[in-house]
């Protein structure tokens, strides 16, 4: 699903260089990155996802050569391949439940909001455990209701892969296994690849593979 | 696109510092234009009444207080001719004079004294009751009417000159016979009653008990062949009344009762200009003034003044403008999170920059559209608003 090679990036300044020559995911597989911070897991995700452009080497993610898109090209590809789930959740606080879920819809040209979404997105939410919340505001919700409000976002256009950042680090440990079971059950559901960025050690015996990101070898879980 | 649907969510969600926003700039967009729309409407209202009335008689001195009290019955009282001002004027056979006395005030609203002419000359018809007739009698502009609830058959006292003058003049309780059709101009505003009756009020004339038949002896002082000489004792009427009016007299010679002005209306424009003429004589001691003349100038004033407003509003608008981009460019700052948030979700920097927009759009619109109300109700109530802050 993911294929990158020789892969350099330098951000402006120099204060933080990036060189992969091999990382491979496999489809449906779910992959979780650990490092120290500054050791480019983000940055990995970010070039994956096109959000930042390599300077050299190759990223290939569901047969599509990332570096060779355009910009409006890439961010297509983003939004149709890839649901992402962030550390902070990422919501927007002036949009309740609902819309927050049904926000990429509103964003972008190539998702169209249909009254068949909308059915979908309430479906997911009640699978999710948060139906009953549609109509609440980000601030009036717990931090686990926070991260499922951010998940569902993430699942509803059905995307190839699911990049998590972080996604259970501001959780307390009772919703960082429900959190994940949710992110599991939804991705194993529809053979979703997921890439997911962590620093719990905890929780790597759940994953397919983990990879170490400061020495980048491969590990395979315990 | 749903650009619009979440910048207004957005805005509710902020709602108060949106309604800040748009409370900016409608105070900016609304001050000067409902100043332009005020002071459009004061040049009509000054401009029209003006240019109704041909000429003006009054003692020399301010012509624009000749004019704004005569027109518009300010407070400020000109310098007062007499009567004989009309006699010269009707013995030139060249203009009709109205005489108007606008010395007195009536719970707050101006007494004119004058003749019928008057109201043919300004084509004021009645709404209820009837013209004034006698002594005593009193017909009220509109809004006076409407101001003080009254009508045909109630009564309206004139206010005393001042509340310390023991000795000067008396409130006078005037009957009211009529009240005015609306005019949407100063007269009604006004309180009309007969020249003569404003002398009663001045004390000029008056009505008391018939002194020769009085029994008190304390009311009498002197007693002799030609006349009675009585007591300040003496009851004097502070109403006139049918059964009293006979004993309402006047002393002094006639035409040395005062006025304030006279609205000359020539026969034509020859008699017009052969007056004026005569009145640019130095040794008179009255002038003769065009109306629309003083207004224009007062204008001319007014709207230098405006220019100078403009200026000050043109500041403190870019003013706010500008602390309303600094509070848009550090809100943006605020929302930095947000913004990058929909941009990994897929959204493109222009269409961040459509949403953005959209907010400024729907701030605009808002403001613009509680702008237009605002102008609307200032523009529906500008004749009374003009009347009420400019003209009196």
């Amino acid at each position: 699903m993911i294929n990158i090679q020789s892969l350099e990036f330098n951000y402006p300044g120099g204060g933080f260089s990036l060189a992969i020559n091999q990382f491979d995911v496999a489809q449906g597989e779910k992959l979780a990155v650990i490092g120290p911070s500054g050791s480019g897991k983000t940055t990995l995700l970010n070039l994956a996802a096109g959000i930042i452009k390599s300077e050299r080497g190759s990223i290939a993610v569901a047969d599509t050569q990332i570096e060779q898109l355009s910009d409006a090209q890439r961010r297509d590809f983003r939004i149709n391949n890839i649901g992402f789930v962030f550390q902070d959740f990422e919501l927007i606080e002036y949009l309740n439940v609902m819309d927050n879920i049904i926000h990429p819809y509103r964003i972008t040209r190539s998702l169209q909001l249909t009254p068949s979404i909308r059915r979908q997105a309430i479906q997911l939410a009640e699978k999710i455990g948060i139906g009953d919340k549609l109509h609440r505001y980000a601030n009036d919700l717990s931090q686990g209701e926070k991260q499922r409000v951010a998940i569902c976002r993430a699942l509803l256009p059905g995307p190839k892969l699911v990049f998590a950042d972080e996604a259970t680090g501001n959780l307390d440990p009772r919703n960082k296994g429900r959190i994940l079971d949710l992110l599991f059950d939804n991705v194993a559901e529809h053979g979703t690849t997921l890439l997911a960025v962590t620093h719990d050690h905890e929780l790597l015996p759940r994953f397919d593979r983990v990879v170490d990101f400061l020495q980048f070898r491969a590990q395979e879980p315990d | 696109m749903h650009a619009l649907f979440l910048a207004w969510q957005y805005l509710v969600f902020n709602r108060f510092r949106s309604l800040t926003m748009v409370a900016c700039i409608t105070v900016i967009a609304v001050l000067p234009l409902s100043l332009e729309v005020l002071l459009d409407e004061s040049e009509r209202q000054l401009l029209a009444r003006a240019q109704s009335t041909p000429l003006l008689l009054g003692a020399k001195g301010s012509a624009l207080d000749l004019v704004m009290n005569t027109l518009y019955f300010d407070d400020e009282v000109p310098e007062l001719i007499s009567m004989l001002a009309v006699d010269e004027l009707l013995a030139t056979d060249l203009a009709e004079p109205v005489p108007l006395y606008t010395r007195f005030n009536a719970r707050g609203f101006p007494i004119v004294g004058t003749t019928l002419d008057y109201f043919e000359f300004r084509a004021l018809g009645m709404a209820q009751g009837r013209q004034m007739a006698l002594l005593g009698e009193a017909v009220l502009g509109a809004s006076v009417a409407e101001s003080l609830g009254l009508k045909p058959g109630d009564t309206l006292l004139s206010s005393p000159e001042t509340v310390f003058d023991l000795a000067g003049i008396y409130p006078l309780n005037m009957k009211i016979v009529g009240v005015l059709e609306r005019s949407h101009t100063p007269d009604d505003l006004a309180v009309f009653t007969d020249v003569r009756t404003t002398w009663v009020i001045e004390g000029m004339g008056h009505g008391h008990q018939d002194v020769s038949q009085v029994t008190d002896e304390t009311l009498i002082m002197q007693r002799t062949e030609s006349g009675v000489v009585a007591s300040p004792k003496l009851f004097q009427y502070n109403e006139i009344t049918p059964d009293n009016i006979d004993s309402f007299h006047f002393h002094g010679d006639a035409r040395e009762y005062p006025l304030t002005a006279v609205i000359v209306i020539p026969d034509d424009t020859k008699s017009s200009t052969i007056l004026r003429g005569r009145y640019l004589e130095e040794a008179k001691l009255n002038q003769i003034v065009l109306p629309e003349k003083v207004i224009d100038g007062l204008l001319q004033n007014i709207f230098r003044i405006k220019n100078v407003l403009d200026a000050v509003i043109v500041l403190v608008g870019s003013a706010t403008l500008l602390a309303l981009v600094l509070v848009f460019a550090l809100s943006l700052r605020l929302r930095q999170r947000e913004l990058q948030t929909i941009f990994k979700l897929g959204c493109s920097r222009a269409t961040i920059a459509y949403l953005l927009a959209a907010e400024i759009f729907i701030i605009g619109l808002v403001a613009g559209a509680l702008c237009a109300s605002l102008l609307y109700v200032v523009d529906g109530y500008s004749s009374d608003l003009v009347r009420t802050l400019f003209i009196n």
